[in-house]
């Protein structure tokens, strides 16, 4: 059985646990117990009933805990004894996870973190590494994360919404250290998916496919950025493209768009072409005009003034832009394109240089930089 | 329709706290360390462990490591040659003393933790109230960007 099979069954396990009276923080600490012995003894013995067997050491490890704990010898009182049986749907349990883990008392990094451990299943230690934070520091944020829910009740549906900001941020972090969090946050939308008929869900699940299938034309192999109209298409994941169009349209005929869709709809556009230039610019334009709407946001806004920039030409896109506040992020790097597109090869390299100086990534500040270097050598 | 806030504007950074030996802005509080008491040092050197305890229990702990004053520069002199040592300069301008690095949700909490790192006390038991340069890390890429 591979590790993601086993953290497959955590959030199922947890609620569990939190049904036979556990307290949220100790259910969520006698799992991660439990998945230590399970990559233990597993190897050797695999269980006939995995999800069975972990509940199983995770009740007697909170029982260990539990009586190890002189302060905790109240609750102990309340919950020794034979357990209930599990219930017979656990998916419940892990929407009810899911929520409680995105709750918006919780800072984003806190959910974030709390997510990967108690629905993810991944050990703090590997949170720690994906995040390039010391081990005891991550801990800290999980602990204050499960303190900040403690007083929360298990058994409500919240905002699905704040969970697919979760879910989000987590696929955009990328994968640093030995856990690929992009991988891991589709699993776990995937699995969100299965158990939530809202149309955003399958939303975000499309846009993260539909990134992820290009994940491999995205860098060189010298380590370099690759944008898109220069990507090799013949390295896009065709199975990924397709599941995520599926998913997308799935989604979209429901009839209730949201951003996540919208944002779905531009992938599947670029996905669906063979360059740039047979790119369906025009369509794209219109549904940057949607996430726009749906969201006000800048960012978009600049996104768009590209896509003008190619549907009805350089100066088009750069009246787009004029519209905007210059010190939105990347606006030096669109400018820089637009002008050079509309043959101001001047403007273009200072702007490019620009960009790479307020650049907050390396890998797009070596991106810009050898822009400029190109323009400064013709 | 789900409400959702703009996703790309919050990103957790690291910032890095740099704390200057000289290059920085006077302090207000402008009395070297060697001139301080005792109990003056002892108290300065509690609040840094006492600030850096704390951001471990928030969970915004990633490092904090001190200079020695003394450098030395080296460069390259050839392929087949031994580098090339020079200095320490007296008259370099800008000298690093330490820094602390930070991982926070927004750059104002940044700012914010580095104004609370200034005031350590120094002589008198008053404020320091230095200047601490706060620099932003470069990120890893984002998955999304177009």
């Amino acid at each position: 059985m591979n590790e993601s099979v086993l953290r497959d069954l955590v959030p199922a396990v947890i609620g569990i646990l939190v049904r036979r009276g556990v307290d949220f923080a100790a259910a969520e600490d006698a799992v991660q117990d439990a998945l230590v012995e399970a990559v233990r003894v597993w190897p050797g013995e695999p269980p006939r009933d995995p999800r069975g067997w972990l509940v199983t050491v995770a009740w007697r490890k909170f029982l260990d805990a539990v009586r190890a704990d002189v302060s905790r010898r109240r609750r102990e009182e309340r919950v020794e004894g034979e357990p209930e049986p599990g219930p017979a749907v656990v998916s419940d349990d892990t929407l009810a996870l899911y929520f409680l883990c995105a709750h918006p008392s919780l800072t984003p990094a806190s959910a974030v973190a709390l997510t990967l451990r108690a629905v993810g299943g991944l050990t703090t230690r590997q949170i720690a590494q994906a995040y390039l934070v010391p081990e005891a520091t991550m801990a800290q944020r999980i602990s204050r994360a499960k303190r900040t829910v403690s007083g929360v009740r298990l058994d409500r549906a919240g905002d699905v919404g704040t969970v697919l900001r979760v879910l989000y941020l987590v696929f955009n972090e990328g994968y640093s250290g030995d856990v690929d969090l992009a991988a891991e946050a589709i699993r776990l939308t995937r699995q969100l998916a299965a158990g939530v008929r809202e149309p955003e869900v399958g939303g975000l699940l499309a846009l993260m496919l539909l990134h992820h299938a290009r994940r491999a034309a995205r860098i060189g192999p010298d380590g370099r950025l690759v944008p898109l109209a220069e990507q090799d298409r013949r390295r896009w994941d065709t199975a990924l493209i397709a599941e995520g169009v599926v998913v997308l349209q799935a989604a979209l005929s429901r009839d209730r768009l949201g951003e996540f869709q919208a944002q779905a709809a531009i992938a599947a556009l670029h996905a669906d072409a063979r360059s740039t230039g047979e790119t369906d610019w025009v369509q794209i334009v219109e549904w940057y005009d949607e996430v726009v709407r749906l969201t006000g946001s800048p960012v978009a806004e600049l996104n768009r003034a590209v896509a003008v920039g190619e549907a009805d030409g350089p100066r088009a896109g750069l009246a787009a832009l004029a519209r905007l506040d210059a010190g939105l992020p990347r606006y030096a790097a669109v400018a820089a394109y637009l002008h050079e597109r509309d043959g101001d090869l001047v403007a273009a390299a200072r702007l490019y240089a620009e960009a790479a100086r307020v650049a907050s990534n390396l890998l797009e500040r070596e991106h810009l930089t050898r822009q400029a270097a190109r323009l400064h050598a013709r | 329709m789900v409400e959702l806030p703009n996703l790309r504007e919050y990103e957790m950074a690291k910032y890095l706290l740099l704390k200057h030996y000289r290059g920085a802005p006077a302090p207000v509080n402008d009395v070297p360390m060697a001139r301080w008491t005792q109990e003056e040092i002892t108290a300065h050197v509690r609040y840094m462990q006492d600030f850096a305890a704390k951001l471990e229990g928030t969970g915004e702990f990633v490092d904090g490591q001190a200079l020695s004053p003394e450098g030395t520069w080296v460069r390259s002199d050839g392929e087949g040659r031994p580098p090339v040592t020079d200095g320490p300069f007296a008259e370099t301008k800008d000298l690093i003393a330490g820094w602390m690095v930070i991982d926070v949700e927004s750059y104002e909490r940044a700012v914010e933790l580095a104004g609370e790192l200034s005031a350590a006390p120094g002589a008198g038991g008053e404020p320091i109230h230095e200047w601490l340069e706060v620099r932003p890390f470069l990120s890893e890429a984002p998955t999304v960007t177009e």
